[in-house]
């Protein structure tokens, strides 16, 4: 029935993240950034990262922060994602976008496999996963992780287009 | 869910205004679909209107027995096609009580139409500094061609502001017109707000100073009559999907004595008079500015779409309408944190609201699931969302064949929304 459709998507986690947005601050140390646009329905948000080298040399994600407006669920996105990444290092930021990724626009089955992923972040991630239900809402959960990705690369704008 | 009393009862047999629904309804099959397993309540209509039957059958009778190209051949089916295809632009002149036929061109779309103005009038009569009047409630169609051509020719665009009940301010637009003022372009009906701008007294001061007048009659043109001669409108554009008929024809009016002086705004077929390597004439207009094979079909289903509002007659649909209009505003009223964005108290059909719980595309997502259909976005206006400082709005537009029942299940859906987000 269409209505369990909207229970698995607005689940408690999501709606409560979406009202109540961690890490929504811009940080004043942070060393990458990039915005994001969702042109078809005027959602914008700047994704904020502070890289910091690990003793092994690879830049890890000190702390992740996000500022913009948007939907419930790019809200929620974008908060879970932030406190998602925190610590990993770059690779493994990658690794779970793909993931995060295949979650939201692929059959379980069709997953690929993108490398060593935080399985614990990956199950956190579930409840955005109703989004596959609903096809023109997948660009609201993906935009935060575009972004995220696009600060990595060195910051720049990004769209879901 | 929620279950709703549309989902029970039959359509009424008529509105408080007398108005026969229920036949109309039956008119337009898309009516009777199911979404998600509930009825469609769509109420998007200002996005684009559903099509009644006249419509379809027009089209589908056309290219089953008299199709064929135009302005073209001597048989006989060439001869029917273009009959056809130069009636419905009669059949247009007269909805518009356009002076001639000449004065109508058919294009793609509104959009088309004013791209069309602003690069042939635009490009051949403004200079660098010259001033185009546009209001703070333009669609991005009317506003981009005009950016476009600042671009290009370095002329500057001025805005007129809005109040915050939605409705223009008319002194500021007097003190806008000034002796570097060329042309005023402005909505006729925000597709937002529904404000309906007092057109004949913007047209009258632009004239007062000379200063020709485009009107964007998309949203007005399906819920008011147009008289392009009582109002002395020089532009007036609009869009046939919304006004009940198909897609891929739009409409630009111009007065002859303007459209005359304009150059082709696309080469190709049907626009010429002769054409050698050395020097092509054009066609007078309206044809001049028809390069290629037109939306022949589309042409034929725009005047069946017109022959079925009239035939209903604009006193009926404004009474209906303006019912269905009064009753959303009051029941939307009872959601708790719902704001309507637009009171202008000369309003169309259209509603658009926010929710303090919801983003309107949660909204939108979840009132799907009950069948309705809304636009839920920026509405191709993003420095209207601006000035309300929002970044989208949920919007209900209404057609005709719109009914108080449906009203109740958008309400009753919000209410899910607020259970939801609460």
């Amino acid at each position: 029935m269409a209505f369990d459709d909207l229970r698995e998507l607005y689940q408690e986690v999501i709606l409560d993240h979406g009202k109540h947005p961690r890490n929504f601050r811009h940080p004043p140390e942070a060393n990458r950034q990039a915005r994001g646009d969702n042109p078809m329905c005027g959602d914008k948000i700047t994704v904020y990262l502070t890289l910091a080298p690990s003793p092994s040399g690879e830049d890890v994600v000190a702390d992740a922060a996000f500022e913009g407006r948007g939907c419930a669920i790019s809200q929620a996105s974008a908060s879970l994602m932030t406190e998602m990444v925190r610590g990993k290092t770059v690779a493994q930021v990658r690794a779970l976008f793909e993931n995060f990724h295949d979650m939201c626009t692929k059959d379980d089955a069709l997953h690929g496999d993108h490398g060593d992923v935080d399985e614990d972040a990956m199950d956190r991630l579930q409840v955005l996963s109703g989004v596959r239900q609903f096809p023109m809402r997948v660009k609201c959960a993906t935009l935060a992780w575009h972004t995220l990705i696009a600060a990595v690369d060195g910051g720049a704008k990004t769209s879901t287009e | 869910m929620t279950t709703y009393a549309l989902h029970q009862a039959p359509a009424p047999a008529s509105d408080r205004t007398g108005f026969d629904i229920a036949a109309v309804r039956r008119d337009f099959p898309i009516l009777r679909e199911r979404v998600h397993g509930k009825p469609l309540v769509y109420l998007d209509s200002g996005a684009s209107a559903q099509k009644p039957r006249p419509v379809l059958e027009a089209m589908r009778h056309f290219y089953e027995h008299d199709y064929a190209n135009v302005h073209r051949g001597v048989h006989l089916l060439s001869a029917r096609a273009t009959d056809l295809f130069e009636q419905a632009r009669e059949t247009v002149r007269r909805f518009i009580n356009a002076d001639s036929a000449d004065e109508i061109v058919f294009t793609r779309n509104a959009t088309e139409s004013i791209n069309l103005v602003a690069a042939s009038w635009g490009g051949t009569f403004l200079r660098a500094g010259d001033e185009v009047v546009l209001s703070a409630m333009e669609h991005h169609a009317n506003i981009v061609p005009w950016q476009l051509l600042r671009d290009h020719l370095g002329i500057v665009l001025r805005i007129v502001p809005i109040d915050d009940a939605g409705t223009l301010d008319m002194d500021a637009y007097r003190d806008l017109l000034g002796p570097r003022t060329r042309l005023v372009a402005i909505s006729h009906m925000s597709n937002v707000l529904g404000t309906i701008n007092p057109a004949a007294e913007i047209i009258s001061m632009a004239h007062s100073r000379g200063i020709p007048v485009l009107l964007d009659g998309c949203q007005a043109i399906t819920h008011l009559p147009v008289d392009v001669q009582a109002l002395d409108v020089d532009f007036y554009v609009f869009s046939a999907h919304k006004l009940y008929g198909p897609t891929g024809i739009g409409i630009l009016y111009g007065k002859s004595r303007l459209l005359s002086q304009m150059p082709p705004y696309q080469g190709g077929g049907d626009m010429i008079a002769s054409v050698s390597f050395e020097k092509t004439t054009y066609k007078e207009p309206p044809h001049r500015f028809e390069a290629g094979t037109p939306a022949i079909a589309e042409a034929i289903g725009l005047a069946a779409a017109i022959d079925y509002v009239t035939g209903l007659g604009f006193d009926a649909i404004g009474a209906h309408e303006a019912d269905l209009l009064a009753y959303a505003t009051t029941r939307l009223q009872t959601v708790p944190g719902l704001h309507i964005v637009g009171t202008s108290p000369h309003k169309g059909a259209i509603v658009s609201f926010t929710m303090d719980s919801a983003h309107p595309h949660d909204i939108g997502t979840i009132i799907d699931r009950a069948g309705i259909a809304v636009r839920a976005g920026h509405h191709c206006a993003q420095p209207l969302m601006e000035r309300y400082n929002v970044a989208a709005t949920c919007r209900a537009s209404f057609g005709l064949y719109n009914c108080r029942d449906e009203v109740d299940a958008l309400v009753a859906a919000l209410m899910t929304v607020q259970e939801i987000f609460g």
